[in-house]
């Protein structure tokens, strides 16, 4: 809390830095300096990933609350879920975000060469994820584990039969898998809805970036864009162990 | 009208008076220079007649409810359509009025210029949400025409996942979207209050205005996302009828409620904070003293704002909840009403031994003392668990929260209405008129709320079209009283848009009040100041005012 009761910027200097401005298009004639300008971009950004954090948190509680419900339910269920896929799409995702976190680099260094080429292969590492994920959904839904009116539980009523080593659920609590794939669904969308719109943003950013927009010391867009992708990434890493990996039966 | 109007009114002479030439309302022409402007006043402005708009709908149906509880028989509508008519007067009041109401237009207005900054941080930002908030607007109109809702506001499940083949999720777009809109106008109050404050305006220093906003964005910013997933979970289940709230497959209806008054009761706070703070303003302005105990009023926004995140669960005492957890909300519930106290009990030693004038933003304000400590009292009966249990669902709910969020919350929005209207237009509203409105408003819903908190009491349950004929005398007086109440905001509506051709020229400072906002020429610059503030004052520091005035004849602009 700063008690500034005097201060340099009297109107021939604040005229000056003006002048001293207009070397960068990008300064927002409301604000006093580009400093300024940075840290308000960047604190808004922090806040909306806040406001993020209350989004997904009404899922995450959510699950939490029905896990402890339905556990077997939930247990079956995750099983259907392929380790080997999420793990690899974990690996895919956070090499994206090494790269986002290089591209920053690269605007903060001035190379506009290597700062298009970590965008682009940002945005292929997030499309390979989002390629896994719709494979993945593909599978649920031939297996009609979509929650709706497709539904089917015989795999986990009657496992045997579909060559499955697991312990065969009650049909009511079978039923409840139902609620484990709504969420799975609903939590998984989300986060692809979030990389889709990232993809698009990355896009807008590789074509600005290509005229060296970013790379003339303006590099907020670059770095509050870095912090977004960095939080999906993370969301991702309490997803994957959310429904992918806790508590699956040995079998 | 004249300036001899108000004993402390500063007005220039008639005769010479002219706005300023320079202004942001005459800074560019054309409809499309206000629909593509950066500029947080015009934007503000955009939102006052969008505000004011679907304040009108709600406002109708109000009257058509209570047009069909004026006789005991169900005369007017059948229950589905009166279902409807409940349901869209509380969406429209409460998320396309109440919530935006003093943040989106004298918030976006005011905080920028009371900090010393040119604009809000991020303008783009601050035009998307006013279209967003129209895009919410969009949705509820289509929601209505198509054939309307009747799950009532709460869009309780699974009746409105299940059961109502209505346009429910038409409506819960319209909430998804324009809750975006309240989010981003919280986050960039909250970037602002922090980034973009003037050399020498301090936390300490900021008018209490800033203060409530900002602790009302806190909330905007950290409920309304949680909101946004209950809506979007309820759309989910309607469109795949899947269970994640439904209890015959397996979900839980508790677990929507609980997601649901995250938000839902915060968002009392989010609307009655900023009216808060704009009785502080006012308050302090017609008793000519600093607000007693600043800091303690300041501080006791964020209590509220943090304590309003704690109380959810007092909706639902008769919902199955566990005693020991209802008894636990019970006790936090009763805390929030310790910050409000506090805030009332300065007010009110603000305003011993000060020069009180009875302005017309006064007026209202002394409605706001009135009507929101009878309607905060009233809260504290409801969270106490046994009266509760006797109470909910009946009229003394609709009594009490009537009179927090529009006694507490109309009654501010209008205080500050008139109390800004001379910086925002340049221009006074004629006096003798608008005391009357306010009059007319304070009478008007007395008569119509007062009898409800009897009528709950004798057991009338909310939400019904029709009721036994022993309760008709009192329903006969609420609709009277809702009539006068009709006039009381009609009033203003009225004189205000005449004023803006023909009141009198106010000035910069009409009021004399100390505030930035009133340094500056009225209506102000389209970057508000032309150089930037040095702040060396307190707030509400009426003798740096005094020695200003004495020393400075002309002012900025």
């Amino acid at each position: 809390m700063d008690n500034v009761i005097t201060h340099p910027h009297t109107h021939e200097t604040a005229v000056a830095a003006e002048h001293h401005h207009q070397a960068l298009p990008q300064h927002r004639h409301h604000f006093e300096t580009e400093e300024q300008q940075r840290e308000a971009a960047s604190f808004g950004m922090w806040l909306f990933l806040l406001t993020e954090i209350m989004f997904f948190g009404g899922m995450f509680f959510a699950y939490l609350l029905y896990r402890n419900w339905y556990y077997d339910a939930f247990v079956a269920a995750s099983n259907q879920l392929s380790i080997p896929l999420g793990a690899f799409n974990t690996v895919v995702l956070i090499g994206s975000g090494f790269f986002m976190a290089l591209g920053v680099w690269a605007a903060e260094v001035k190379k506009k060469g290597l700062l298009v080429l970590f965008l682009v292969i940002t945005t292929i590492l997030g499309a390979i994820f989002l390629g896994v994920k719709a494979d993945e959904y593909h599978e649920k839904w031939e297996k009609h584990h979509i929650p709706g009116a497709h539904f089917d539980v015989s795999e986990f009523v009657n496992p045997h039969a579909f060559g499955l080593k697991e312990t065969p659920l009650a049909p009511d609590m079978a039923q409840r898998t139902q609620v484990f794939f709504f969420l799975y669904f609903a939590m998984t969308g989300m986060h692809a809805l979030h990389m889709i719109i990232g993809i698009g943003i990355l896009f807008w950013l590789t074509w600005r970036a290509h005229f060296g927009e970013f790379t003339s010391g303006y590099v907020a867009p670059i770095e509050n864009f870095g912090l977004y992708w960095h939080f999906v990434d993370i969301v991702w890493l309490f997803l994957f162990p959310l429904l992918y990996l806790i508590n699956r039966h040995p079998v | 009208m004249s300036a001899t109007s108000s004993t402390i009114l500063n007005l220039p002479d008639q005769s010479t008076a002219t706005l300023p030439k320079k202004n942001y309302i005459n800074a560019e022409h054309g409809l499309l220079s206000w629909l593509f402007t950066g500029d947080h006043k015009r934007i503000a402005m955009l939102y006052l007649i969008s505000i004011t708009f679907f304040f009108f709908i709600g406002g109708a149906f109000a009257g058509l409810i209570r047009l069909e509880l004026l006789t005991p028989q169900p005369d007017l509508v059948a229950s589905d359509t009166y279902n409807k008519f409940f349901t869209m007067h509380g969406i429209i009041m409460i998320f396309l009025f109440l919530v935006p109401s003093v943040p989106a237009t004298l918030g976006n207005f005011l905080i920028p210029i009371m900090l010393g900054a040119k604009d809000l941080a991020f303008p783009k930002i601050n035009l998307l949400s006013w279209y967003l908030y129209m895009a919410g607007g969009t949705f509820t109109l289509a929601a209505l025409v198509l054939g309307g809702v009747d799950t009532g506001w709460t869009f309780t499940t699974p009746l409105s996942t299940h059961y109502l083949n209505t346009h429910v999720i038409t409506a819960a777009t319209a909430i998804f979207i324009a809750g975006f809109s309240s989010i981003f106008t919280g986050l960039n109050f909250i970037v602002t209050i922090h980034r973009m404050r003037a050399p020498g305006m301090t936390w300490f220093r900021m008018p209490l205005f800033v203060w409530s906003n900002y602790a009302a964005s806190l909330l905007m910013v950290l409920g309304t996302p949680v909101l946004a997933i209950a809506i979007v979970l309820v759309a989910l289940e309607r469109t795949f009828g899947i269970g994640v709230f439904d209890p015959t497959k397996g979900g839980d209806p508790l677990l929507f409620q609980h997601l649901f008054w995250f938000y839902s009761h915060p968002a009392v706070y989010i609307m009655i904070l900023p009216g808060m703070g704009v009785i502080s303003e006012v308050i302090s302005t017609f008793s000519r003293k600093r607000v007693f105990g600043y800091t303690a009023v300041a501080f006791s926004s964020v209590a509220i704002a943090l304590f309003g995140f704690f109380v959810w669960e007092h909706h639902m005492f008769i919902m199955g909840v566990s005693n020991y957890s209802a008894l636990v909300f019970s006790l936090l519930t009763m805390l929030v009403a310790v910050p409000s106290a506090i805030k009332i009990f300065n007010w009110a030693f603000t305003l011993q031994q000060g020069s009180i004038t009875f302005e017309t933003p006064m007026l209202y304000a002394f409605g706001f003392l009135g009507l929101f400590t009878i309607g905060g009292l009233t809260g504290v009966f409801l969270g106490s668990l046994g009266m509760d249990i006797h109470l909910t669902e009946t009229y003394f709910i609709v009594a009490h929260f009537h009179f927090v969020m529009v006694g507490g919350m109309l009654m501010a929005f209008l205080s500050g209405i008139h109390f800004w209207w001379p910086k925002m237009t340049g221009r006074m509203y004629p006096e003798s008129l608008s005391k009357l409105a306010a009059v007319v408003t304070f009478i008007g819903f007395n008569l119509t709320f007062l009898p409800q908190f009897i009528l709950g009491y004798l057991g009338m349950p909310r939400r019904y079209h029709a009721y036994p004929p022993e309760f008709q005398v009192l329903n006969v007086l609420s609709t009277a009283g809702a009539t006068v109440l009709g006039v009381g905001y009609l009033l203003p509506m009225l004189y205000l848009a005449w004023s803006l051709k023909y009141g009198a020229i106010a000035g910069n400072n009409p009021w004399q009040a100390t505030g930035l906002e009133w340094q500056i020429q009225s209506p102000p610059l389209t970057e508000n100041f032309i150089e930037v503030p040095i702040v060396d004052h307190e707030a509400y520091d009426y003798e740096w005012l005094a020695h200003k005035t004495q020393h400075e004849v002309t002012t900025v602009g």
